[in-house]
């Protein structure tokens, strides 16, 4: 399908659990709770801990590049906190997306503002194991096994989530966009 | 002609200018309120920021308020506070400071900074609550308020809409809470099964009409944990009454009648028993029936599920004239600074002192378990908050039951967990 905008292909190795991983498993709340200092330097040190309630590897392989998809189960995510940190944490340890059955509102929500694709399909958990080499398209939501070539779809992502995605998040896309209308104003 | 919409659709509709919706699209629509709290109140301004922009738009309203770090327990709070303080002046926007604070959900209703037919965000979770007042209220993370607050407007997603028709009238010692609490027992909360995860959970029938605004922001609180998009009630006369006048000159957002939906519920409360949330988890849900007689240690009315104006009244008709039973601790926090100054002003707070309550600054702390109620190795509470998670309130060995305000009272006069029915 031709959606007018492409981003790039993504490839490396996947992560996969496939029970329910709440979010405080991804990112233990004693990394954020002492709350908002205004986000800069640390958000690079979550990283060391991301996933550090589930698997206290994960942080040193991502960081040797070993890691660059979670695949995970039902409902990632899980237990509706609304904070960004834990999508912090998976991008500083090199995470370059999320491919899952469900994902929780606010963890989807902030990985894509934060310029995290998630990709969505029940049941791809059991398709995929730990140390698979897949090649992922965001825009055309498939996934790639690359040892067998087995193709695995996803529900797409909306057209003005992979345009916030192209801008690398939704920060710099509403810089973009005040920008722009700055410049609209004053010609 | 446009296809028929749920009340939801319908606001996401207006608010982005189109002339209809459907679930799963996802649309840019105008935000009337981003509302915040000191704990996170600098990430949300150092987005706005990062987004380029130097002031909260004009088209938006954004609101800090203290309730997270409130009062301050060290100087790293002090500080924190200090900060959002000259930030918040810097930007433009409004602080709830103390003394004119409260739970943030419960103020920003009280203060009706929440209007019907309109799209508010709040960065807590607790966020679709204000629903209850015919507004699409949403909970988001930093960069989402950040970026509302410095455009006035924010990406959604369309939901699916889930109707819940409620009838009958409640028995003696049940309250709107405890219809959420019975459904999460039967499908299980966000942290599990996540049965409502993103969808919107429409809210009417006979017995919703009939309930106070106080009951139905309970009730829409409790949704939160099912991990919903937004819970909804159409406004009404009721509506119309808690927020003055001026909220009727627009005409009023109600669903169309062949407006489709995921799922519909039918549920008659004329038999519902008072609900208990048992440890460790909030869809670990037994009827009082089934947990009556359990020891407990710590009785708590306060977070923004279960401590406003109806909560304390009720609690005080089951403590006045009673003492707290002597091995029980009794914590009242009431929702809001207002909350608190009526339930002075009309003696409630005097029956629960009476009774031996510590009355508590309006605040989050005793449902974060960072300050005002903290439990120590093998305690039990019962406790209005929405949570019981393990650990939650201090020792990951303490027990946390919750259950509605006069669950809590007639528990804190037993020693143990008691039906209220018995001291109404």
């Amino acid at each position: 399908m031709d959606f007018g905008i492409e981003l790039p292909i993504l490839r490396g190795r996947a992560w996969v659990r496939r029970g329910v991983i709440p979010f405080d498993a991804i990112l233990p709340a004693r990394y954020w709770k002492s709350g908002g200092r205004g986000g800069g330097p640390d958000d690079a040190l979550l990283g060391a801990h991301a996933m550090e309630g589930i698997d206290p590897e994960f942080a040193r392989e991502a960081a040797a590049g070993g890691i660059a998809f979670v695949v995970a189960g039902r409902n990632f995510g899980a237990g509706g906190k609304s904070i960004e940190h834990p999508v912090l944490a998976l991008k500083a340890a090199g995470i370059r997306a999320v491919i899952a059955d469900s994902c929780s509102r606010y963890l989807y929500r902030n990985a894509i503002d934060h310029g995290l694709p998630v990709l969505l399909s029940p049941g791809i958990a059991m398709c995929v194991s730990s140390g698979d080499e897949l090649e992922v398209d965001v825009t055309q939501a498939v996934i790639r096994v690359v040892a067998t070539g087995r193709r695995l779809t996803a529900a797409p992502i909306p057209l003005p989530l992979l345009r916030i995605l192209e801008c690398g998040g939704y920060v710099p896309y509403v810089r973009r966009s005040l920008e722009d209308r700055a410049a609209t104003r004053s010609s | 002609m446009a296809r028929q919409m749920t009340i939801t659709e319908k606001i996401l509709a207006r608010q982005a200018s189109l002339p209809e919706v459907a679930p799963g699209d996802v649309v840019t629509a105008r935000v009337g309120l981003v509302y915040t709290m000191d704990l996170w109140a600098l990430d949300v301004f150092n987005r706005l920021r990062q987004a380029g922009a130097e002031h909260v738009s004009d088209s938006t309203h954004a609101v800090v308020v203290f309730d997270h770090c409130t009062p301050p327990l060290d100087v790293a709070a002090a500080n924190l506070q200090k900060r959002v303080r000259a930030e918040a002046e810097v930007l433009g926007a409004t602080i709830y400071d103390i003394g004119r604070h409260g739970v943030m959900h419960q103020l920003v209703a009280e203060e009706c900074l929440v209007r019907p037919g309109t799209i508010a965000v709040a960065t807590d979770s607790h966020a679709p609550t204000d629903g209850a007042l015919g507004a699409v209220v949403v909970g988001v993370g930093a960069t989402d308020a950040g970026c509302a607050m410095a455009t006035g407007e924010l990406w959604f997603r369309v939901p699916d809409s889930i109707l819940v028709e409620i009838s009958g009238t409640f028995p003696t010692g049940t309250t709107s809470r405890d219809v959420m609490t019975y459904l999460m027992g039967k499908r299980g909360w966000d942290g599990s099964a996540a049965p409502w995860s993103y969808q919107a959970v429409e809210l009417c029938g006979e017995t919703v009409q009939a309930m106070s605004i106080d009951s139905r922001l309970a009730l829409c609180n409790m949704a939160s944990d099912m991990g919903v998009k937004n819970a909804i009630i159409a406004p009404d006369e009721s509506t119309y009454a808690y927020s003055g006048a001026d909220w009727r000159s627009e005409p009023a957002v109600r669903s169309d009648p062949e407006a489709e939906y995921a799922e519909r519920i039918e549920m008659d409360i004329t038999m519902l028993q008072p609900q208990v949330a048992c440890p460790h988890a909030p869809d670990n849900v037994r009827p009082i029936s089934d947990v009556a007689g359990t020891p407990v240690d710590v009785a708590t009315i306060a977070s923004c599920s279960g401590a406003r104006l109806e909560d304390l009244h009720l609690a005080a008709r089951i403590l006045e004239g009673r003492r707290i039973h002597p091995r029980v601790r009794l914590y009242v926090s009431p929702a809001s600074q207002l909350v608190y100054r009526r339930a002075l002003a009309d003696g409630t707070l005097a029956i629960l002192l009476e009774a031996g309550g510590l009355i508590e600054p309006s605040m989050c702390g005793p449902c974060l378990g960072t300050q005002g109620v903290v439990l120590g190795d093998g305690e039990t509470c019962i406790s209005t908050l929405p949570r019981n998670l393990r650990g939650r309130l201090g020792s990951a060995e303490a027990q946390v039951f919750t259950a509605n305000p006069a669950v809590v009272a007639a528990s804190a006069v037993a020693g143990e967990l008691a039906d209220p029915a018995e001291y109404l």
